[in-house]
């Protein structure tokens, strides 16, 4: 076209990124590329291998390498061996070599960039201006973090060995979430990139020398599920952590179960976009643009539930398909595309086919004029409305660039919409009204809330979900301690408490009148559902009395007083959680005597030692009250005009299998942090000194504690814990009991991916403070990122 | 590169004559709607955000950014609004103003010869300029209602418009009295510009809305709207003499006010960042702006108009750049 031409059409015309380094980079490659361990590449004589391709024209870029189950091991001894010798250097030492490796992303920039495009299909902009700088960002800041450690962190060590899988839709950056905080705190890595996007992690392997990085600190194994499974299930890993689907979220917590490694998840989203009718709309439809079409819609945290207010939604639909109008849908190397190419084929079949269903269930399909080129892998940007609820579209993870979209009447109702869903990663809300947007941000079940934008990430702004999103947080402090775990000793083992077996003569423990001991839901004794007791026993084998025997009804109430209960328990505040915490206190004091009594005929402590369980619970009760009002969360300092605040949030609904060994202590440690941090609770006492739990209902029913926010349920915890851990409303489940549980629920927990907490076999002091620190802290709350930007 | 070759393929495409065949008919404007002046909104931190991320979301290249910065040319008001302006001053400008860009040039670029928008002056140069424009089709504007700060008498104001028109000026540039924004007075907003509009007769009226003294987004957002219902053929951000002129992001506002209007009243309204526009990669963005929020039809002089006066210049240093290969120099173009 001639210049004339030009001047009437103003076209923008092509502006491609040039490819031809990182092509004659890959083309320089003999053979397949390697797998990177012990500070090398190895080649595998013999390996399969497989190709990765540029969606955007189908071409094979390189042959990798399948790790199988020896590479693996060889991977994990090698990082074994690294460890120790990473963890003793000085924190300074690690942050020069992650400044180093902040300072070699920003010199490749280019290289990596083009990579990223190449592999993945996402347009050059976003991978120049987006993925490549906030990877930079995250070692700069983890840097920070390794220097710091020492004197911020104190008494938290490494874990070991991190086993990370990451996925293909920001392959350098969610590689540069995974290693800074693991490097920063002094673990070694062994990371499985995803088989679609391996280059820019075997790129980034090759700085690794260069920055100094010790070798077998950073090992980089690629290959598909096999190798990720063969990871996951390698006994020298010491924690997997993970970000990609929630069904493969949930086969790694269930093959981990039992086996102590600690896991994170960041799963997937549905994430919502709520807009009232007194938002700046343009501005909002350009959230959508951010937090949807961006990536190809491949993204966890990816706007893809529209909610807007009804008498706003035809102009606000309206004004989206405008916009939609113009995105421009091409060649990912050219820079001036908004939308790339779907990362695979099979993605693209995955996207259709979900939207082939829209029509059958109500649904109008608008699909953006955009021409699409006629090779390679794209997918138009698609606007459906009219679906109901009910819909798979409205409630299935799409990964894809495909919005949908409701109306809501009230704010409350936008928040029941928005919570319709099992996932909770992200949330964005667009209104002029500030006491609107905070009052809905932390209502919504999001690990992350944007009021009035989208997708704002940064390293020192925790990242992660709830639900079925997954859990553990990435980014800031917070995300540290998913890499950290307390100094010192292992926590001795569990000697369990094991009941005496029946003496056929009633003993002289038995009460003088016939006390009946029932559950306690929803404020109310209740008998069991299943209409039989157990016997109680001394040590001696004297029978004390009956317990109710519950079972999975009893847990299902409980579960259900405890969810009506909860939010308004959390919605109050602070202080006045503390009160009842306090009056609880005041009214097991003025019962010490009869408490002491009952726990050493059922422990057959000495009556000192039953004296100081019970000054202990109250003791512990007033460190609960105290936390109740002291919980705050932190401002961080991110890169925005404006804020990111960090709030602990309360996870809901507890359910906890109290230790068998400290029958009062032990279900007060579970009860104080749980009603301190506004989370009801279901408590399953020990089960073989159920008695003072019991005797501890009157208490409760004296404290003026809402109906609901506290339910105990008596019973053999092997026998209610799977139903416990494995109710789908149950938010969190803590494991006290004995060894076995300990599988049994993390097993279980996989079901709605709650949160689970469990002992191993082990056990604490429950007189010392180890029963009542920050881990009980973090297990009863949630963190959730609000992002606050503003401007007049 | 080659000139000489560069051009030799033959157009294939037909030439996009939009101005022709889709003329502006002049906004008539509308009864003032409080109630959508209201519920307007600007928020201001996701504005700064979409305009951050423009400039890297397009880019013009090669021969696509030399038809566009020749586009931009052919829609500066070139502008002195001066002092010690004089009549030989303002004769040099309209002699740049007729012929913008070195002839060599155009034709090393295919181009047929174009000329700038308009010529922008104070009253007393409007007769000096229209002369020197006769037979070029280039109007001549005048800046108008006490330019700059607007708080002469209504009375002196209308009349300098009448004065100005019958001087010849095709196009008034009027100014706002920033206090009627700031205190909310909208009714009192409305009625001025109707008064000036119709004190305009044929002339074409832009509207300055002096965004630099506005305080906030929302602000410019609600006067946009004003303004257009008052009958504003174009709004204009800045006079030039403000602290802070045209910004990205207060024409972005403005863009999208003028979508709303046209969208509610199917009448379309020209836009004209003015003050601090002085690169070609201004320009640029500029146009992408207005490309993507409001679509081809408003990269045409009838609905766009860079208000400036140093533009041209790196303009020129650029598309010598395109032609030759090798960076320019200020003194190679002939000053206006």
């Amino acid at each position: 076209m001639t210049v004339a031409e030009e001047f009437d059409r103003l076209d923008y015309g092509p502006a491609p990124e040039d490819a031809s380094a990182a092509l004659a980079m890959l083309a320089a490659q003999q053979g397949p590329f390697g797998l990177f361990i012990g500070g090398r590449f190895r080649q595998v004589t013999g390996a399969e291998t497989f190709a990765t391709e540029n969606p955007a024209t189908g071409a094979v870029l390189a042959r990798i390498t399948q790790a199988g189950p020896a590479e693996v091991d060889a991977a994990v001894k090698a990082a074994r061996r690294a460890q120790k010798g990473w963890a003793a250097t000085r924190g300074h030492d690690r942050a020069r070599v992650l400044y180093a490796l902040a300072r070699l992303i920003q010199k490749h920039a280019r290289m990596l960039a083009v990579l990223e495009t190449l592999d993945n299909g996402k347009p050059i902009r976003e991978a120049r201006d987006i993925d490549i700088p906030l990877a930079a960002r995250h070692f700069y800041f983890h840097a920070g973090a390794a220097q710091l450690m020492e004197a911020e962190l104190p008494g938290r060590v490494p874990l070991g060995v991190c086993g990370q899988i990451i996925p293909w839709n920001f392959p350098l950056l969610m590689l540069a979430w995974k290693i800074a905080p693991a490097l920063a705190m002094g673990n070694a890595v062994v990371l499985k990139p995803a088989e679609f996007t391996p280059l820019s992690a075997l790129c980034f392997a090759g700085l690794c020398g260069q920055a100094g990085v010790p070798p077998g600190v950073v090992n980089i194994l690629t290959g598909d599920g096999r190798t990720g499974a063969a990871l996951a299930a390698h006994p020298g890993i010491d924690k997997i952590a993970f970000t990609g689907s929630t069904a493969v979220g949930r086969q790694l917590r269930e093959v981990t179960a039992g086996t102590g490694k600690a896991l994170t998840l960041e799963l997937g989203g549905k994430s919502p976009v709520i807009v009232f009718e007194d938002a700046d709309l343009d501005s909002a439809v350009e959230g959508i643009v951010d937090g949807l079409w961006f990536n190809q819609g491949e993204v966890c945290c990816a706007g893809s539930r529209l909610i807007v207010q009804e008498g706003v939604a035809e102009r606000f639909h309206d004004k989206l398909k405008a916009r939609m109008e113009t995105l421009r849908v091409g060649d990912p190397l050219d820079k001036a595309i908004d939308v790339g190419a779907i990362v695979d084929p099979s993605q693209r079949e995955r996207i259709a086919g979900l939207v082939a269903g829209a029509a059958g269930e109500g649904g109008t399909v608008w699909h953006a004029p955009a021409a699409l080129p006629e090779q390679g892998c794209y997918y138009s940007p698609t606007l459906i409305t009219g679906l109901g609820q009910s819909s798979p579209l409205m409630q299935e993870e799409i990964f894809g660039p495909v919005l949908v979209s409701a109306t809501f009447r009230t704010p409350a109702e936008a928040v029941a919409l928005a919570n319709d869903s099992r996932y909770g990663l992200a949330a964005s809300i667009w209104s002029e009204t500030i006491g609107v947007a905070l009052d809905v941000a932390p209502q919504l079940a999001a690990g992350v809330v944007w009021i009035n934008g989208a997708n704002m990430f940064d390293a020192a702004a925790p990242f992660g979900g709830l639900r079925e999103s997954g859990f553990g947080r990435e980014g800031g402090w917070e995300g540290l301690w998913a890499y950290t775990k307390h100094a010192g000793p292992p926590l001795p083992k569990l000697r369990p408490l094991k009941a005496a077996v029946a003496r056929s003569d009633p003993g002289d423990g038995i009460e003088a009148i016939d006390r009946t001991h029932k559950h306690f839901i929803g404020g109310r004794q209740a008998r069991p559902d299943g209409g039989t007791v157990y016997p109680i026993t001394a040590p001696d084998g004297r029978l004390i009395g009956e317990a109710a025997r519950g079972n999975r009804k009893d847990i299902r109430n409980a579960v259900e007083a405890a969810r009506k209960a909860q939010g308004g328990w959390a919605a109050r505040p602070g202080h006045g959680r503390a009160q009842i915490l306090y009056y609880i206190a005041e009214n097991l004091s003025a019962r010490a005597a009869a408490f002491a009594d009952r726990i050493a005929a059922l422990t057959g402590n000495t009556a000192d030692a039953a004296q100081a369980e019970v000054a202990g619970s109250i003791d512990r009760l007033f460190t609960w009250a105290a936390w109740a009002d002291k919980c705050d969360g932190r401002v961080k300092d991110v890169p925005i005009r404006g804020l990111a605040l960090a709030l602990r949030r309360p996870v809901g609904v507890i359910g906890a299998l109290c230790p068998e060994e400290a029958p009062l202590l032990g279900l007060i440690s579970c009860l104080g942090p749980a009603l301190a941090l506004g989370n009801s609770c279901v408590l399953v006492p020990s089960g073989v000194a159920p008695l003072a739990a019991t005797d501890f209902i009157q208490v409760l029913e004296t404290s003026d504690v809402p109906a609901g926010t506290v339910n105990i349920v008596t019973g053999p915890q092997a026998e209610l814990a799977p139903h416990l851990a494995g109710h789908m409303d149950v938010d969190a489940c803590w494991c006290f009991g004995a060894a076995p549980l300990s599988a049994v629920v993390e097993h279980a927990a996989a079901g709605n991916l709650k949160r689970s907490w469990v002992s191993h076999g082990r056990t604490r002091d429950w007189l010392s403070p180890a029963a009542e620190g920050a881990d009980f802290r973090d297990a009863a709350t949630e963190v959730q990122t609000v992002w606050v930007p503003w401007g007049a | 590169m080659k000139p000489a070759t560069r051009h030799s393929v033959p157009a294939t495409a037909a030439p996009v004559a939009l101005a022709l065949c889709d003329p502006v008919a002049r906004n008539p404007g509308m009864a003032l709607d409080l109630r959508w002046v209201a519920a307007t909104q600007a928020n201001t931190n996701a504005i700064e955000r979409r305009c951050a991320s423009l400039a890297g979301r397009r880019s013009v290249k090669k021969d696509a950014q030399a038809a566009w910065l020749l586009k931009a040319i052919a829609l500066i008001d070139l502008t002195t609004l001066s002092g010690d302006d004089t009549p030989g001053r303002v004769r040099r400008l309209c002699a740049k103003a007729r012929a913008p860009v070195r002839a060599d040039l155009l034709a090393a670029l295919g181009m047929g010869p174009i000329h700038v928008g308009a010529v922008c002056v104070y009253h007393e140069m409007v007769a000096t300029a229209v002369a020197a424009l006769a037979g070029t089709g280039i109007p001549v504007a005048a800046v108008s209602t006490g330019f700059p700060a607007g708080l002469s008498p209504m009375a002196t104001r209308l009349a300098e418009i009448e004065t100005s028109v019958a001087a010849g000026a095709a196009e008034i540039d009027i100014v706002i009295s920033r206090r009627h924004v700031l205190l909310g007075d909208w009714q009192a907003l409305y009625d001025e510009v109707r008064a000036f509009r119709a004190a305009c007769g044929a002339a074409h009226m832009k509207a300055i809305l002096a965004t630099g003294e506005l305080g906030t987004l929302r602000n410019v957002a609600r006067a946009s709207l004003v303004a257009m219902m008052a009958g504003a053929d174009f709004i204009k951000t800045s006079t030039g003499k403000e602290p802070v002129n045209a910004t990205l992001p207060v024409s972005l506002v403005m863009a999208r006010a003028i979508r709303d209007y046209h969208a509610a009243t199917g009448h379309r309204v020209g836009f004209k960042p003015a003050g601090g526009i002085s690169t070609a990669k201004d320009a640029l963005n500029w146009m992408v702006l207005m490309r993507e929020e409001l679509g081809r039809r408003w990269l045409e002089p009838d609905l766009f108009r860079f208000g400036a006066s140093s533009l041209l210049g790196d303009i020129e240093r650029q598309l010598e750049h395109h032609v030759t290969g090798h960076y320019s120099a200020k003194y190679r173009h002939p000053m206006g």
